[in-house]
C-alpha cells in the first residue's frame, strides 16, 4: 500500500494523459483564481499604495542589501516557520498542514507524470496526506477559536471554511481511496470532487493567503525597519538612552527578558 | 474613542475577549475574528489594544479630529517589562513615551477576596461599598499623605 503508486494502478481504467491534463487544469485554475482574487479585492493595489506611503514617511531609508536581508528573514521566520502565530498549538497545526500540503501536491504531480517514480514518492504522498489530516482535524475540532473559546459546535459550517474543509476532504478521501485499493469508484469520484473544489474555489476561499500573507509580512518588516511601523512605538529598552530615562528607574536593574505576563496563560478566561 | 479591530491583522487568538472588562470584545461567528460588539459601551481602557499580540486593535478617534491624521498607538512588551506609546498630533508633532509595566501579579498587590472576612450584615446594609471605609481611611489612621507613607515628592513621573 505504501510503496505502490495509486495513480499507476488507476491508468488501467483512466488514461494517464487525462490525469495529467486534470493536474494542469487545476494548476491553471489556481493561477487564474489567485489573479482574479487580487484584481477583485484590489489587494495588490492596496499593498503597493501602502508600501509607497510607508516609504514616503520613512524616518530612514531601507537599502537594497537590508531589503534582501528582510526578505530572507520573512521567508525563514514568517513563511517557513509560520512565525506570525502567537498560539503555539495553532503554529504547529499550521506547520503540519502547510508542509503536508506541499508534500501531498508535489508527490501527486510526480506520481501522475511519472508512473515508474521511486516508491519514496508514494510514501511522501501518504506522509503529506496524513500530516494534513493530523494538523487539519486538530485545528478543526480543538483549536478553532469559535469552538475552543466561544463554545460553538465544530459542525457549524460557514463559507469561510471552504478552504480547510475542501483540503481535509481531498486529503482524507485520497488516502481512503488509495487504502481501499484505488481504481475508479465512489471514493475516487468524491476525491476528485473535493480536489476540484479546493483548487477551483480559490476566489471564494482563503487559498490565496499563501501568496498574499508573505507579501504582507514583508511589508510589515520593512515598515518596522524604516521607522514608520504603522505608527506603532519603536522605542525599546534595548536602547541605553531609553534605559537612562527617569521613567525607567523601576527597571534599571531588571533583567532584559522578564518572561511572559498575561500571555503566560491561554486566553480562556471568558 | 471606542476600539475597533483590523480584521485582516486579527488571527482570532482571543486575548482581547479575555481581558475586556466590559465583555464587549467577541469573536465574529462568520469570520472568526474579534470585533467590538458594542462601541457605545467601551470604557476606552485600552486593555484590548495593549493585549493584542498582532496590533490588530486601534482606537477610533472622535469625528472632529480623527480625520486630521492623528494617531495614538501603544505597544506592550511583556518580555522587556515595558509599555511604549507613540502619539502623533495632527500638526505632525510626535511624542514617544516608554515606561515600566506596573501591573502586579494576581494575589500580590490585589487582595485575595477569599482570604478576607465576608462583610457583616451591618456592612451589607450600609450605603458604603464593600471595603470602602478602609480605602478612604474613615475607620482609622486619618488621611493618607506622602509623609505618612514615608515618601517624598519628586519631579516628573515617578514609580
Amino acid at each position: 500500500m505504501f510503496t505502490s503508486n495509486p495513480f499507476a494502478a488507476l491508468s488501467a481504467s483512466l488514461s494517464p494523459a487525462v490525469m495529467q491534463a486534470y493536474v494542469v487544469v487545476m494548476f491553471i485554475l489556481v493561477i487564474a483564481g489567485t489573479l482574479f482574487d487580487v484584481v477583485h479585492k484590489g489587494s495588490a493595489r492596496y499593498f503597493f499604495e501602502n508600501f509607497r506611503r510607508s516609504k514616503a514617511k520613512a524616518a530612514r531609508p531601507v537599502g537594497g542589501g537590508e531589503a534582501l536581508s528582510i526578505a530572507v528573514q520573512t521567508a525563514v521566520v514568517d513563511v517557513l516557520a509560520s512565525g506570525e502565530f502567537c498560539n503555539p498549538r495553532r503554529r504547529i497545526a499550521h506547520l503540519l498542514g502547510m508542509y503536508g500540503f506541499v508534500l501531498y501536491v508535489l508527490a501527486t504531480v510526480v506520481l501522475v507524470f511519472n508512473a515508474s517514480a521511486s516508491p519514496i514518492w508514494t510514501q511522501l504522498w501518504w506522509l503529506g496526506g496524513l500530516m494534513i489530516c493530523v494538523g487539519g482535524y486538530w485545528f478543526w475540532f480543538f483549536i478553532r477559536v469559535d469552538v475552543a473559546a466561544e463554545g460553538n459546535s465544530p459542525f457549524r459550517l460557514v463559507k469561510a471554511d471552504l478552504f480547510i474543509l475542501s483540503l481535509l476532504a481531498s486529503a482524507t478521501l485520497g488516502l481512503l481511496w488509495a487504502a481501499s485499493g484505488g481504481g475508479v469508484g465512489v471514493l475516487f469520484g468524491l476525491y476528485i470532487l473535493a480536489t476540484t473544489v479546493l483548487f477551483a474555489g480559490v476566489p471564494w476561499s482563503k487559498f490565496a493567503h499563501m501568496f498574499f500573507k508573505p507579501a504582507a509580512a514583508f511589508e510589515k518588516r520593512v515598515s518596522e525597519a524604516n521607522g514608520t511601523a504603522a505608527n506603532l512605538p519603536t522605542q525599546t529598552r534595548d536602547d541605553p538612552e531609553q534605559r537612562a530615562r527617569h521613567s525607567m528607574e523601576l527597571l534599571r536593574d531588571a533583567p532584559m527578558d522578564m518572561g511572559l505576563g498575561i500571555k503566560r496563560e491561554a486566553p480562556r478566561h471568558y | 474613542m471606542p476600539t475597533f479591530v483590523y480584521m485582516t491583522r486579527c488571527d482570532g487568538c482571543g486575548h482581547c475577549v479575555d481581558i475586556c472588562p466590559s465583555d464587549i470584545m467577541h469573536i465574529d461567528k462568520t469570520y472568526r475574528r474579534a470585533y467590538n460588539i458594542e462601541p457605545n459601551m467601551c470604557w476606552e481602557c485600552y486593555s484590548c489594544v495593549k493585549a493584542c499580540p498582532q496590533h490588530a486593535i486601534d482606537v477610533r478617534g472622535y469625528a472632529d479630529f480623527a480625520p486630521l491624521g492623528h494617531s495614538v498607538r501603544v505597544h506592550r512588551d511583556e518580555q522587556k517589562g515595558t509599555i511604549a506609546w507613540r502619539i502623533k498630533f495632527r500638526n505632525g508633532t510626535e511624542k514617544n513615551f516608554l515606561s515600566p509595566i506596573t501591573t502586579k501579579p494576581w494575589g500580590q498587590a490585589i487582595p485575595k477576596l477569599a482570604e478576607v472576612p465576608a462583610p457583616s450584615k451591618e456592612m451589607r446594609d450600609s450605603e458604603l461599598l464593600y471595603n470602602e471605609p478602609k480605602y478612604i481611611r474613615l475607620d482609622d489612621g486619618g488621611l493618607r499623605t506622602l509623609e505618612s507613607a514615608g515618601l517624598k515628592l519628586k519631579m516628573g513621573v515617578y514609580y
